[in-house]
C-alpha cells in the first residue's frame, strides 16, 4: 500500500542508500548534502595544495646554493608569494572546516544537514571561482607582493597582476564568510534533543570558534583588499604617502584579519586532535570546560594582538608593549588544551593507530611552534627576528606540524565513515612517522637561520647560511613524500580497502552510530543525546588482554 | 662568530644589547626546553603505561580539577608576565633616543643604501662607524617599505616612504658585519645586502678624512636653505611673515588647530613637504610644498641645518611616532 | 498552492525551527557586513582625524541638502519595507505588493539621486585621480577625502542594488502566491537587510556630509 509522502523520508524497506550511492556528475555539482559537499571541496583544496607545495619545491630546490639562481629572482618572488596565496586561502583555512566541518558537523549534532544547504553549495561555488581567478593570475604571469601585499609596493611599485589576484582571494572570502555563517547558524538551531551547550563535541565547539572568527574578520580583508585594488587601478593615495595616505594603515587593516586568520587555520585542528585524544584513549577529555572555554578564548584574544605583527613598523613603543602583552596572553588557552590532552591519556586505554600517531605529532609540534611563539611576543627577541626564517619556521611548526598534521589525522580517523573502507594502516603509521622526520628536517634548521640574520624571501643569501638550507631542502623531499603517499593509499582503498563498519575505532559520537558510508541523510532515525559526550565506560577486564 | 667545522652556529655580538638578548634568548630556550621536554616525557610515559594490552589501573579519574586547571594557568601566565618584562625592557631601551649620539642618514631605495655621515661623508652600502660609540641613524625610505636589519646587534627597525623612523647602536666589537634589508620590497630584495664595519676610533677618524673633500651636511644644508628660497621668509626680515626656525628643533609647538606637537626630524619634514597639514598657530597657510621638487638627501641636509641652528633642551626622549 | 500553508523544508523538526534559523542567518550576516562597512569607516575616521581641516573642506563640497533627502528617503522606505512585512503576515496581498514596489522605487529614486551628486561633483572636477582639481597645495589630503567618499557611497550602493533587486524578486514571489501569511520568512529577512543598508547610510552622512562645515 503506497504511503502518503509528506515532509519526512520514508524507509520502506531495508537499508537506505548511502550518500556516495548516485554517481552522475549533475548528483555531485549540484548536490546540497552536506557530506558531498565535504567531499568537492576536499578535491579542490588538494589540487590548490598540490600547486602551492610545488612552488615551494622550486623555491627549496633554488635554495640549494647560495646563489640561488636556479630561477630568477622575479620568479622566486612570484613563487612565495603563490605558497602563500594558495597554502593560506585555498587549502589551510578551507581544509578543516570545509572538508571535515562541512561533513561532520551535522552528523556530531544529529542533524539532517546544515542549516542552509543550498548556500553550502553556493559556497563551494564561490570558493571554484575565487580560486579560478587567482589561477588565472597566475598563469598570466602571476603577482610578486608576498601574500601580506604591503603597500606602497603591491599598490604602486608591483608590476604584476595584484588587483586581478586581489579579487581572486576577496571573492573567496566570502566562501568563508558564508561557510562560518552556516556553521554557526546550525550549531545554535540544529543540535538534536538532549544536546546542550556542554554536551556538544570539541570538535563542534572549535568549529563554533572557529565560524565566529571566519565570520567577523574576513570581512575586514575584504575591505583592506578592495581599497589597496581601487588604489592601484584608480592612481589615488589611499595607503601611498606620496599621495596623502598611510602605508601602516594598511598593515592594522590587513593584520587586524590575518592574525584571526591564523586562529581559523589551528583551531579546527586542535578540535580533530581532541576527538582523536578522546577516540583512541577510550576516555572522556580532562577539563572538558577548559578545554571549551579555551577555543573561545582563542577566538576572542586572537582579535586582538594583530600589532605583534608590528614591532618594528614604527607602531608607537606603547602599542607594542600592549600586543606584546595580549600575545603572552592567548599563548594561555592553548597551553590549557596541551595540558588537558596529556592529562586525558592518564589511565586511558591507548590505541596507536595511524590517527593517533597523527594527534601525538601534533602535541609535541604544535607545543614547539607555540614555544617559539613565546620568542616571537618577546619584544627584544623579535626586533631581531622578525622577517628572518625563525618567523617561517614558527608559524610551519604550526601550521604544517600542528594544522595539516591534524587534518591528515582527521581524514584518516573519519574515512571509513566518510568511504566506507579502511585504509592500510600499515602505511598509514609508516607515513605518519615518515612525515614527522621530514617535517623536522625541514624546517628545525630554520629557526638557527633565523637567530643568524637570514631573512624571509630572499632568493639568494650569503655562503655561511648554505648548510642550514641544504638541510631543509632534503627534509623537504622527505616530507613530500608523506603527503604523496596517503593521496595514493586513499585512493587505493576506495576500491581495495577493507569494508568498515558503522564504528571501527569503538567511538563515541553519533556520527559512529549510524552507517559507513551515511545515508543521504544522515541518520534512519533523528538521534536523541541522553548521555553526557565522551561517556565511553569505564574498562573491562576483558578489554585490557 | 660561533663557527665549528666551517659551520656558523650563532651570530656575532657585536653590542651589549646583542649581549642582553641573546641572553633572554638563552633563558627562553631553557625555560621553554624544559616544559616541551616534561610534556613529552609525561606524554610518553602514559603512553607506555596505559596502552590498551598493557595491565594498568583504570580507575576512571576525575576529568574536572579546576584546582589543576587554575594552576598551570596561572603559573604559565606569571611565568609570560616575566618574559614579557624582560622583553619589553630590552625594546625600551632600544626605543629610548640617545643623547649625543653620532648621527647618520640612511636612505633605502630599490634595491641599494645611502648613508651619509653628518661631516659630508656618503657611502652606499656600506656603513663606517667607531667602536664604543653609540651611533643614532635616522632613517627614510625614496620608494617602498624597507628594513634596515644588522644582526650583530640584534636590532632591525623598518624604513618607510614619508617618514622618519630612528634605531641606535653602540658597536663593543672591532669587525665586518652584515646588513640586510628585511621587508620585501621587490625584485632584488635579497640583493639589498651591506656591511657596517667597526673600526678603532682613530681609524674612523682617519677614514672620516679620506675620500674627496666634502661640505658638511649642516653646510650642504644651508646653502639648500638658500638656494631654494626658504631664506625668503623664514628670516627676520622678510616680507612674509613665518616662524623663524632658531632653537626651533627639540621644542613644542602650538599648530593653529589647537594640538601641541613635538618639533623633531618628521615634524621638519613634514612642515617642508606637507606644510599645510601642520600650519603653526598665528601663521597664514601660504607656506608652499615641495613635495616632489626636493630629494630626501636635501630634505635631511635641510633639517640637519635646521638641527644645527640651536636646538631647544632634548626632552624625555621618546620620538613621537 | 494555497495561502497560509507553511512550507517547511526537509532537514528542519517543525516550522519554528526553521524560521529561527533564518533569522539567525540574516543577523550573523549582517553581523559580517558591519565589520565590512566598519573597516571602511575606521580607515576614514582615522584619516578625518589626522587631516581634520583637509577633510572638512572637501565635506563642504557635498550637496547637503541632497543628501538630506536622500536620507529621509530611505527612512521612508524603511517604513514601507516594515509595513509590507506586517501587511504580507495579516494576508494582505495587494497592499503588500504595493508597499515593496514603492520600498524598491525610493531605493531606485535615492540611486538616482546619486548619480546627479555624483554627475556634479565630476563637472566640479572633485572626482579623484587625473582630473581632480583642487586649488590648494595640501590636494592630496582633500582628494583622500572624495576617494574614501566615493568608495564609502559607492559600495553603499551597490548594496542598494542588490537591496532593490531583492524587494523585486520578493515582490514577484508574493504577486506569485510564493510567499504569504504562511511562508514569510523571506520577506522579513529581505526586510532585515534593507533596514541595515539604511542604517549604514545613517552612518555615512553623519560621517561624510554633517562633519563639513557649509559654504
Amino acid at each position: 500500500m503506497a504511503l502518503p509522502v509528506q515532509n519526512y523520508v520514508v524507509i520502506d524497506q531495508g537499508e537506505p542508500p548511502s550518500y556516495l550511492k548516485e554517481y552522475t556528475l549533475r548528483s555531485w555539482l549540484l548536490t546540497t548534502d552536506h557530506k558531498r559537499i565535504g567531499l568537492l571541496y576536499l578535491f579542490t583544496i588538494i589540487v590548490f595544495f598540490a600547486i602551492a607545495a610545488a612552488a615551494a619545491a622550486i623555491m627549496r630546490l633554488n635554495l640549494l646554493t647560495p646563489r640561488g639562481d636556479l630561477v630568477q629572482a622575479e620568479t622566486y618572488n612570484k613563487l612565495f608569494t603563490t605558497h602563500g596565496v594558495l597554502m593560506v586561502w585555498f587549502f589551510l583555512i578551507p581544509s578543516t572546516p570545509s572538508v571535515l566541518g562541512n561533513f561532520l558537523l551535522p552528523l556530531m549534532l544529529g542533524a539532517r544537514d546544515l542549516a542552509f544547504p543550498k548556500l553550502n553549495l553556493l559556497s563551494w561555488y564561490i570558493f571554484i571561482l575565487g580560486g579560478a581567478i587567482v589561477l588565472y593570475a597566475l598563469l598570466i604571469g602571476g603577482v610578486d607582493t608576498g601574500w601580506t601585499f604591503y603597500t606602497p609596493y603591491s599598490s604602486t611599485y608591483s608590476n604584476s597582476h595584484v588587483a586581478l589576484m586581489a579579487a581572486g582571494v576577496f571573492i573567496n572570502g566570502f566562501s568563508s564568510i558564508l561557510t562560518g555563517l552556516n556553521f554557526i547558524v546550525t550549531t545554535h538551531k540544529l543540535r538534536a534533543p538532549g544536546m546542550t551547550w556542554f554536551r556538544l563535541r570539541l570538535f563542534v565547539w572549535s568549529m563554533y570558534a572557529t565560524s565566529l572568527i571566519l565570520v567577523l574578520a574576513t570581512p575586514v580583508l575584504a575591505m583592506t583588499l578592495t581599497l589597496m585594488a581601487l588604489e592601484r587601478i584608480w592612481h589615488v593615495g589611499v595607503f601611498d604617502p606620496a599621495l596623502g595616505g598611510d602605508p601602516l594603515l594598511f598593515q592594522h587593516l590587513f593584520w587586524f584579519y590575518s592574525h584571526p586568520a591564523v586562529y581559523i587555520m589551528i583551531l579546527p585542528g586542535m578540535g580533530v586532535v581532541s576527538e582523536l585524544i578522546c577516540g583512541f584513549s577510550k576516555k572522556r577529555v580532562f577539563g572538558y570546560t577548559f578545554v571549551a572555554f579555551a577555543s573561545m578564548a582563542i577566538a576572542l584574544l586572537g582579535f586582538l594582538v594583530w600589532g605583534h605583527h608590528m614591532f618594528v613598523s614604527s607602531q608607537s613603543v606603547f602599542a607594542g608593549m600592549v600586543f606584546s602583552f595580549l600575545s603572552f596572553a592567548v599563548a594561555v588557552p592553548s597551553a590549557i588544551k596541551v595540558f588537558n590532552w596529556t592529562a586525558t591519556l592518564y589511565r586511558g586505554s591507548i590505541s596507536l593507530d595511524t590517527p593517533m600517531l597523527y594527534a601525538i605529532g601534533f602535541i609535541g609540534l604544535f607545543t614547539a611552534g607555540g614555544m617559539t611563539g613565546l620568542f616571537l611576543a618577546t619584544l627584544g627577541i623579535d626586533v631581531h627576528v622578525h622577517d628572518t626564517y625563525f618567523v617561517i619556521a614558527h608559524f610551519h611548526y604550526i601550521m604544517v606540524g600542528g594544522m595539516v598534521m591534524a587534518f591528515m589525522g582527521g581524514l584518516h580517523f573519519w574515512w571509513p565513515k566518510i568511504s566506507g573502507r579502511m585504509y592500510p594502516e600499515f602505511l598509514g603509521k609508516m607515513t605518519a612517522i615518515v612525515t614527522f622526520i621530514g617535517f623536522n628536517l625541514t624546517f628545525f634548521p630554520q629557526f638557527i637561520l633565523g637567530y643568524l640574520g637570514m631573512p624571509r624571501r630572499y632568493h639568494a643569501y650569503p655562503e655561511q647560511f648554505q648548510v642550514y638550507n641544504v638541510l631543509s631542502t632534503a627534509g623537504a623531499s622527505i616530507l613530500g613524500l608523506g603527503y604523496l603517499l596517503p593521496l595514493c593509499y586513499f585512493i587505493w582503498s576506495c576500491r581495495y580497502g577493507k569494508r568498515a563498519g558503522n564504528n571501527p575505532w569503538g567511538a563515541k559520537g553519533f556520527e559512529w552510530e549510524t552507517a559507513s558510508p551515511p545515508p543521504v541523510h544522515n541518520f534512519e532515525r533523528p538521534p536523541v543525546q541522553t548521555e553526557e559526550v565522551y561517556n565511553y565506560p569505564p574498562p573491562s577486564h576483558e578489554a585490557m588482554l | 662568530m660561533v663557527i665549528i667545522a666551517q659551520i656558523q652556529f650563532f651570530p656575532d655580538q657585536a653590542s651589549k644589547m646583542a649581549g642582553q638578548v641573546d641572553t633572554l634568548l638563552l633563558w627562553l630556550i631553557v625555560l621553554t626546553g624544559t616544559v616541551t621536554l616534561a610534556i613529552a616525557a609525561v606524554m610518553i610515559f602514559f603512553l607506555a603505561k596505559y596502552r590498551k594490552r598493557a595491565a594498568a589501573d583504570r580507575t576512571p579519574p576525575k576529568t574536572e580539577n579546576l584546582a589543576v586547571e587554575v594552576t598551570w594557568s596561572v603559573i604559565p601566565f606569571f611565568m609570560f608576565l616575566g618574559l614579557f618584562g624582560w622583553g619589553a625592557k630590552i625594546y625600551f631601551d632600544e626605543s629610548v633616543d640617545p643623547k649625543n649620539a653620532m648621527e647618520v642618514h640612511v636612505i633605502g631605495k630599490q634595491w641599494m643604501w645611502k648613508l651619509e655621515h653628518l661631516q659630508g661623508k656618503r657611502e652606499i652600502n656600506q656603513l663606517h662607524v667607531p667602536l664604543g660609540e653609540t651611533v643614532k641613524l635616522v632613517m627614510t625610505s625614496q620608494d617602498v617599505i624597507h628594513s634596515f636589519f644588522m644582526p650583530a646587534f640584534r636590532i632591525k627597525e623598518d624604513v618607510l616612504p614619508g617618514r622618519y623612523t630612528t634605531q641606535w647602536f653602540k658597536a663593543t666589537k672591532p669587525g665586518t658585519y652584515p646588513i640586510f634589508c628585511a621587508q620585501y620590497c621587490g625584485t632584488n630584495h635579497a640583493l639589498m645586502i651591506g656591511q657596517v664595519i667597526v673600526m678603532a676610533p682613530s681609524d674612523f677618524a682617519a677614514w672620516l678624512k679620506t675620500g674627496r673633500e666634502t661640505v658638511s651636511v649642516a653646510q650642504r644644508g644651508e646653502q639648500l636653505f638658500h638656494s631654494f628660497g626658504c631664506s625668503g621668509c623664514h628670516a627676520a626680515q622678510a616680507a612674509v611673515r613665518a616662524p623663524l626656525l632658531e632653537g626651533i628643533y627639540g621644542s613644542q609647538v602650538p599648530l593653529a588647530d589647537g594640538r601641541i606637537v613635538n618639533a623633531d626630524e618628521r615634524y621638519l619634514r613634514d612642515c617642508i613637504l606637507i606644510p599645510n597639514t601642520q600650519i603653526v598657530a598665528g601663521f597664514d597657510p601660504v607656506m608652499p610644498s615641495f613635495q616632489g621638487r626636493i630629494s630626501e638627501d636635501d630634505v635631511f641636509a635641510i633639517t640637519t641645518y635646521i638641527k644645527s641652528i640651536g636646538s631647544s633642551p632634548p626632552e624625555a626622549s621618546i620620538p613621537n611616532r | 498552492m494555497s495561502k497560509n500553508r507553511a512550507i517547511l523544508y526537509e532537514h528542519f523538526s517543525d516550522i519554528e525551527q526553521q524560521r529561527e534559523t533564518s533569522t539567525a542567518g540574516i543577523w550573523v550576516f549582517i553581523g559580517s557586513e558591519i565589520m565590512f562597512f566598519g573597516a571602511l569607516i575606521l580607515a576614514f575616521s582615522v584619516y578625518r582625524f589626522s587631516y581634520a581641516r583637509e577633510f572638512a573642506e572637501g565635506a563642504a563640497e557635498l550637496n547637503l541638502l541632497l543628501g538630506g533627502i536622500n536620507t529621509a528617503i530611505l527612512f521612508t522606505s524603511g517604513l514601507t519595507m516594515s509595513l509590507a512585512a506586517t501587511a504580507n503576515r495579516m494576508g494582505w496581498k495587494g497592499s503588500t505588493l504595493i508597499l515593496l514596489l514603492t520600498t524598491a522605487l525610493l531605493g531606485v529614486v535615492f540611486l538616482g539621486i546619486k548619480v546627479f551628486e555624483y554627475h556634479e561633483d565630476w563637472t566640479k572636477r572633485l572626482f579623484p585621480g587625473p582630473g581632480f582639481n583642487w586649488t590648494d597645495s595640501d590636494s592630496p589630503q582633500v582628494q583622500l577625502f572624495f576617494v574614501l567618499y566615493f568608495i564609502m557611497t559607492g559600495i553603499h550602493a551597490l548594496h542598494l542594488i542588490v537591496g532593490v533587486g531583492v524587494v523585486v524578486v520578493i515582490a514577484w514571489l508574493a504577486l506569485r502566491d510564493r510567499i504569504h501569511a504562511g511562508h514569510f520568512m523571506p520577506l522579513d529577512v529581505a526586510g532585515l537587510y534593507w533596514h541595515f543598508v539604511d542604517l549604514v547610510w545613517v552612518f555615512l552622512f553623519a560621517l561624510l556630509y554633517l562633519m563639513g562645515g557649509t559654504r
